[in-house]
């Protein structure tokens, strides 16, 4: 049986869709942001999580943010490539020095988080951010 | 404009550097945001084609005040059947493609939704060349 707090748990969380900037979003998922100085003013709505690239390049969404567990070049180049300007990597994933330099070259923030990935989505929804699909 | 970059397979380190460039003029020469995600996406999923599949390759570009016709043309195995590339989910990609992010067989279709006019030609054991063009006056 669903309980009552339960219930107005489903309804809170897709009611209050908001958007969130790259410090909150760090905070909530006590993550650190590696690269981000030029998207500090940036406000993000949706979020998208995986660690196919493939599909990342299928989506026409702005304000988004990458959510996924491929720590190389190719995920920073796919985001440039999508107009995606927030990545966050998880599972504890290191970012290397060329993907921070291509990130910071590319206006965009990084951030690492040790939370799998299920997790760190499931805590950003529940915080308001909306899914694609 | 005219432009050419090379390719070598299996440099991931550098697949998007093309694409990457072709972004920085499209956006010097003022043109619409939404078109240029297109071109990019486009000449990126090229570009990792080339990466994953072909032995070297090139890309030209030729930008005009009205579109932006792009060559993407490579040495390698080539592609056996066309009709089967162009369906989502089919791909002969390797695992370490596969770890990369790529190899969904998303690549050819996506190529296709994102321009305006696409065509693909392929020998086996030679080479492929896709060419296609983006129109860069939104029609909106």
């Amino acid at each position: 049986m669903l309980s009552s707090i339960g219930q107005q748990y489903c309804f809170k969380k897709y009611d209050e869709h908001t958007s969130m900037n790259q410090k909150e979003i760090a905070k909530l998922l006590n993550a650190r942001i590696i690269a981000g100085e030029a998207g500090e003013d940036m406000d993000y709505e949706f979020a998208f999580a995986s660690d196919l690239m493939s599909d990342v390049l299928t989506i026409d969404t702005d304000s988004l943010i990458l959510i996924t567990g491929l720590a190389n070049l190719q995920a920073i180049r796919t985001a440039e490539m999508s107009d995606i300007s927030c990545i966050i990597v998880v599972r504890g994933k290191k970012a290397t020095e060329d993907m921070v330099q291509l990130a910071i070259e590319n206006k965009m923030t990084l951030i690492e988080c040790d939370f799998t990935m299920f997790k760190t989505s499931g805590i950003l929804f529940n915080a308001g951010l909306k899914a694609l699909y | 404009m005219q432009f050419e970059y090379k390719i070598q397979g299996g440099d991931f380190a550098n697949a998007g550097t093309a694409s990457s460039n072709v972004k920085k003029v499209l956006k010097q020469i003022n043109v619409d945001a939404k078109i240029i995600k297109r071109i990019v996406v486009a000449l990126y999923e090229a570009e990792i084609n080339v990466c994953a599949h072909a032995f070297l390759g090139k890309v030209m570009v030729n930008i005009t005040p009205e579109k932006i016709e792009i060559d993407v043309i490579d040495k390698g195995p080539g592609i056996q059947n066309i009709d089967l590339a162009m369906e989502e989910g089919f791909s002969t990609a390797s695992p370490a493609v596969r770890e990369m992010g790529f190899g969904a067989g998303m690549g050819l279709p996506n190529i296709k939704r994102n321009t305006d006019e696409m065509q693909i030609e392929s020998e086996v054991n030679k080479g492929t060349s896709l060419r296609f063009v983006n129109y860069l006056i939104s029609s909106i």
